[in-house]
């Protein structure tokens, strides 16, 4: 009887769990019974823990697998004699059908993007930037949802739909305002890119000033400064390092934008002199040509080297923007 | 002794002005938007019709409607949420609630940071060299929501762990106290008080889907192809498919002489799609802030 009050609750909560009957002790008892859960149960929490590790490390194995897929397919031009490095990235003709003479130089190229990108941000950083100061420092709270609102959705417009945008809406106008015979050209697609880069700028800029300590801006109202001095004395220089980074994602992805360059820059190999000039990006090349090479060929495997090459350029500028970031948590 | 000196006078003047033109950069923001969807919807206006949105293209796409395109898209973005939102939701969760500060972890979120940075188009070819050629699967539904999945899986993974890190830490501490295993504390606790923001980052994901172009471009998506009107399963997942995004796209670039509203309607049906769950999702976050208790 003495044995039986021992231990009771512990038996009865494992009690109907097991078929197998709780043997009681014949002899001193040495050892108490534990609360134990179903086999099943244990094996198979760990097995979802261990699921959920996998699925973590995923997006490494994922990274890593675009650059191996992607330098596969490019990897048999790129080591093979036929093809210069040199000659590919500082070469101006691009001929890539050519029947006589093929010749794969994506200089021209190179000067497209960084043209287009480079106009691209410099309408866009006075936007966004004034956009994220007025949304978090001047504006009451109501236009401030509004705003953060509408600014999220102008991030979600399609980037084909920014396109034909440009083709239906900004070509006219273009050739209206500066009476150019085309308006598919450089400024029409910075234009849109400038669009399409502002939301990611704005928001990550945002962050960046909201992170600044409540105490700056105290002690530099203490002092009598106004918003703006606020603003220019105090915050801009304290969250700098956020809006170098929130400017170099705006580059990455206006480096990395397909359809609506494809779709608006009017698509001429060759290198600007003004705004109103044609060009043609590194990503709009994949794009267009991709559908008519045939796989294995020279002509496919060099547009898989632009892949690789465009992925090195977006790595290197979202490690750079990482880097930025962390370096201020650190200080 | 209180007289406004030139500086303090200069000094409201400037505050003055950076107020307001600051304002009109960030409304000046905003106005595309707004201009963009008035725009499209006024031309579009004459075609958008029921029979619009099921009825096969005909005429060389000249014609019709969209039904092919749209159902594409619908399958495009069921399949590739079959990929992204468990592998999403799980890395998340392994983000926030399993591993610890250290530099294992660090490159664990730069590779999510740099998924969501990697170009478009480099995506494509990704999924044309793995899905397509290397394993095989061909130019299908299944290679192109392969490609898209893993193209979206940042946007779920960024809203989940924001979703999870917003639950207190408290709760999760009173739950292991009364002797939950971790995974008991975060199926019991940590998930049902953040499924709304998940359902929120899946929402999201479907936008986002819906309306990429070029990864479905190489690895799945046709100019062209019938299928039976108003059938809801009228693509096999190894078919290849016409997506609403692609055939904007070839109407407006390809196609001559398509009648004016033919690619605005094209346009408004895409835009309205995404701006939708992109408004529910909005929605949804407000609704959830404003009913939060703790």
């Amino acid at each position: 009887m003495l044995e039986r009050i021992d231990n009771p609750p512990l038996s009865a909560a494992a009690g109907p769990r097991h078929a197998v009957p709780i043997a009681l002790p014949q002899g001193p008892s040495k050892s108490r019974h534990r609360v134990s859960r179903p086999t099943w149960e244990v094996v198979g929490e760990l097995a979802l823990e261990w699921l959920i590790r996998l699925c973590g490390v995923s997006a490494v194995l994922f990274v890593f697998g675009i650059f191996f897929f992607v330098f596969r397919e490019g990897a048999p031009l790129l080591f093979s004699e036929r093809f210069s490095l040199t000659k590919f990235l500082f070469s101006h003709d691009w001929y890539p059908t050519s029947h006589s003479n093929v010749r794969y130089g994506v200089f021209v190229l190179v000067i497209g993007t960084v043209s287009v990108t480079g106009l691209a941000i410099l309408i866009a950083v006075p936007f966004a930037l004034g956009a994220a100061i007025f949304v978090s420092e001047f504006c009451g709270k109501r236009l401030k949802e509004t705003l953060k609102i509408v600014i999220e959705l102008l991030a979600a417009i399609p980037s084909v739909v920014w396109g034909f945008i440009g083709i239906t809406v900004m070509n006219p106008l273009i050739q209206n305002v500066f009476h150019v015979p085309v308006g598919l050209n450089v400024l029409n697609s910075a234009l849109l890119l400038a669009l399409m880069c502002i939301p990611i700028m704005a928001s990550i800029s945002e962050d960046a000033i909201k992170a600044v300590p409540d105490t700056y801006r105290e002690a530099a109202l203490a002092l009598g400064a106004t918003r703006w001095q606020i603003v220019y004395r105090v915050l801009l220089p304290a969250a700098k390092n956020g809006l170098l980074a929130a400017v170099l994602l705006g580059v990455g992805r206006a480096i990395g934008e397909t359809m609506a360059v494809l779709m608006a820059s009017g698509h001429a190999v060759k290198i600007p002199h003004s705004v109103f000039d044609p060009v043609r990006t590194l990503t709009a090349t994949i794009a267009a040509e991709l559908g008519e090479t045939s796989a294995g060929s020279d002509h496919y495997r060099v547009l898989f080297i632009i892949g690789i090459l465009l992925f090195c350029i977006t790595f290197t500028i979202n490690l750079t923007a990482d880097l930025v970031v962390k370096g201020v948590r650190k200080a | 002794m209180f007289q406004s000196t030139a500086y303090s006078r200069a000094k409201t003047r400037r505050e003055l002005l950076a107020h307001y033109a600051l304002g009109a950069l960030a409304v000046g923001v905003t106005f595309p938007v707004i201009l963009i969807v008035a725009y499209l919807l006024h031309e579009a206006w004459p075609l958008l019709s029921w029979d619009f949105l099921f009825a096969n293209p005909t005429g060389g796409m000249r014609h019709g409607g969209i039904w092919p395109a749209l159902l594409g898209t619908m399958y495009l973005v069921t399949f590739s949420l079959f990929v992204a939102a468990p592998i999403g939701v799980m890395a998340a969760i392994y983000l926030n609630e399993y591993a610890t500060d250290n530099w294992f972890t660090r490159v664990v979120n730069l590779a999510v940071v740099n998924l969501a940075g990697v170009p478009s188009i480099v995506h494509a070819l990704f999924g044309l060299g793995a899905f397509v050629l290397f394993a095989g699967l061909g130019r299908s539904i299944l290679a192109a929501s392969l490609t898209l999945g893993i193209m979206t899986l940042p946007v779920i993974v960024a809203s989940t762990k924001e979703a999870l890190s917003a639950v207190p830490l408290s709760f999760r501490e009173a739950c292991l106290n009364v002797g939950a295993t971790r995974w008991q504390t975060i199926r019991g606790v940590v998930l049902p008080n953040s499924v709304s923001g998940i359902l929120t980052g899946v929402i999201l994901e479907i936008s986002r889907a819906a309306g990429e172009t070029a990864p479905v471009m190489f690895t799945g998506a046709v100019f062209y192809k019938m299928i039976e009107e108003g059938q809801l399963f009228g693509y096999n997942i190894m078919d290849q498919c016409m997506t609403l995004s692609m055939h904007l796209f070839t109407i407006t670039t390809q196609v001559t002489e398509a009648p004016h509203a033919l690619p605005f309607a094209t346009a408004i049906v895409l835009l309205g799609t995404v701006l939708a769950f992109n408004a529910t999702a909005i929605v949804l976050r407000v609704y959830l802030r404003t009913r939060k208790k703790w």
